[in-house]
């Protein structure tokens, strides 16, 4: 056989593989392990794109997204945050959160450059960084309670630093960035001029304050990155966008032009209705996390757990430490023992053995089942 | 708070008071007065099940949607007739509608002759009563929120996805 890329041969398969296709493949478990609503869509948002595919409308779309979406976009970006993003340009409509991220670091990263990804942090930072020729410079953010600081970013710095990336509120932590630690962030960046990609994607997911975005402080240097998965129940519609100034924008549309072409066309009719009428929606199931954020915070400290209280998403980040497992022994027997499926937070942040990730976007009868499960669990230990 | 509570319940009337305190970060104490104050003063009414009639056994009973057409009572407007037709024990529900006629009224009976004699004999002979018009209930497919019969389940979400 001829050789394969040397690239997707570096490329680690997630350390937990072995533990992803057993959870994969069990059934009768409760499973705390998802990274999605345990909503469905709202209907109007769904009878909204089968009315558009029934009138035929299954053709193509600009590169950029249909131009009625990328407006409802700059208008959002525009009312929420003040930020000034060009529809015509500025504003690019992704297959999904992902290919954005891909086509972030395609657009900005030269072969050595540096990038800094704090940790824990989403999966697939990391992969399509190197993917992309660049190197991940790692900051273990647990020692600050999962905010990155702008002091671990100055240490990190080096003349080949290119960018860094941030995810607040976080997965898999649901920690949430405060508006003035985001901006010291923001003059890091702008002093050493970095790329900043901010990927917002939870970012109307918040329990504690209002929403907010690094749009409000800066446009030169920022990427920003927000779809529609999380906060309208979108998933698999393979829906989000990227906006930034046109001078980046010239350059990535090409890529995604090749690549993608354009996104799904009866997902970008879907997330016109999410903007235009989907508000209702979002504070609903906004307002359904939080109760049941709340509960699980309390059954995790009740039970003894060491825990931050997560501010945003649906995730919550127990450490285990005081029970003597590492992340996915621990897991595992879980599942064994209790049938019960968390992810090892090593999955987010490499050597990190110490967390687990419970996704709250369950029915409180499972929340409730499953914690008691856990309780049976640690007691035995 | 109040608010929140009865979203609660009105979910599930029997969540219990150390879980709903804990959906709302506040102490069992708190819940507890809420729930008593809002019981005290007529916000919550009563605790009810929804229940799926045709799966119950002895479920023949017939529901009919009558349009009652009325002329207000001097001084009283409409509400001494919907006083009346309330106390009914058949009578289910009482709206006052805009448009074509006055009342909606849901009346249950043990069957289509049940139904049919209670507004021959007690509904039309009303006084103020003009009109009625008899729509029996052929399907409940959603009541108060609630999917009666739910569609195979299609869910096809993965156990772990990051």
């Amino acid at each position: 056989m001829k050789t394969l890329s040397q690239k997707a041969l570096e490329i680690k398969p997630s350390g937990i593989r072995k533990f992803f296709d057993l959870v994969q493949n069990s059934q009768d478990i409760i499973s705390l392990g998802v990274g999605e609503p345990d909503f469905s869509t709202p209907w109007g948002i769904t009878e909204h794109a089968i009315y558009q595919l029934e009138k035929g409308r299954t053709s193509y779309t600009s590169n950029y997204g249909l131009i009625e979406l990328r407006r409802e976009i700059a208008l959002l970006q525009e009312k929420s945050f003040k930020s000034n993003y060009n529809p015509d340009n500025e504003i690019l409509i992704t297959v999904g959160v992902s290919e954005a991220l891909d086509l972030s670091f395609r657009t900005i990263l030269n072969e050595g450059d540096e990038v800094i990804v704090p940790v824990p942090n989403f999966v697939s930072y990391i992969p399509l960084i190197t993917l992309a020729g660049g190197v991940p410079v790692i900051i273990d953010t647990s020692v600050s309670d999962f905010i990155v600081t702008k002091e671990q970013i100055e240490s990190k710095i080096t003349p080949k630093t290119k960018a860094i990336i941030i995810a607040y509120p976080n997965n898999p932590t649901g920690a949430v960035i405060s508006k003035e630690k985001l901006k010291e962030i923001v003059d890091v960046v702008l002093k050493h001029d970095l790329w900043l990609i901010s990927d917002e994607v939870y970012n109307r997911l918040v329990y504690d304050g209002e929403p907010i975005s690094a749009s409000t402080f800066m446009k030169d240097n920022l990427i920003l990155l927000n779809g529609f998965s999380k906060t309208y129940a979108m998933t698999g519609w393979r829906i989000g966008y990227v906006a930034c100034k046109k001078e980046v924008m010239d350059q990535m549309v090409k890529i995604h032009q090749y690549n993608a072409m354009c996104a799904p066309v009866m997902a970008q009719y879907a997330a016109i209705e999410a903007l235009k009428h989907g508000q209702k929606d979002i504070e609903m199931m906004r307002q359904s996390y939080e109760l049941r954020r709340n509960y699980v915070y309390k059954r995790f400290k009740e039970i003894g757990f060491e825990v931050h209280k997560p501010e945003g998403a649906f995730y919550i980040y127990p450490n285990i430490k005081k029970y003597g497992l590492k992340d996915e022994d621990f897991a595992l027997r879980l599942l064994q023992e209790q049938k019960v499926a968390v992810v090892p937070g090593s999955a987010f942040s490499e050597g990190n053995y110490d967390n687990i990730r419970c996704c709250y976007a369950a029915s409180m009868n499972d929340l409730k089942e499953a914690l008691k499960r856990i309780e049976i669990f640690v007691n035995n230990l | 708070m109040r608010k929140k509570i009865i979203e609660i319940l009105k979910k599930d009337s029997r969540t219990n008071l150390e879980d709903i305190a804990a959906m709302l970060a506040v102490s069992v104490d708190e819940v507890k007065r809420l729930i008593s104050e809002m019981e005290r003063d007529g916000i919550i009414l009563q605790y009810s099940v929804v229940v799926n009639d045709e799966l119950v056994d002895d479920s023949d009973a017939v529901t009919a949607f009558i349009e009652v057409k009325v002329t207000p009572e001097r001084d009283k407007g409409f509400d001494s007739i919907a006083r009346r037709l309330q106390k009914f024990e058949e009578v289910q529900s009482v709206f006052l509608m805009s448009g074509t006629y006055d009342f909606l009224v849901a009346v249950k009976g043990k069957s289509l002759k049940d139904v049919a004699s209670f507004v021959s004999s007690k509904l039309s002979p009303l006084e103020s009563v003009i009109s009625c018009s008899t729509h029996f209930l052929l399907k409940k497919y959603k009541e108060n929120g609630i999917v009666m019969e739910h569609e195979e389940a299609t869910s096809s979400r993965l156990n772990l996805t990051f």
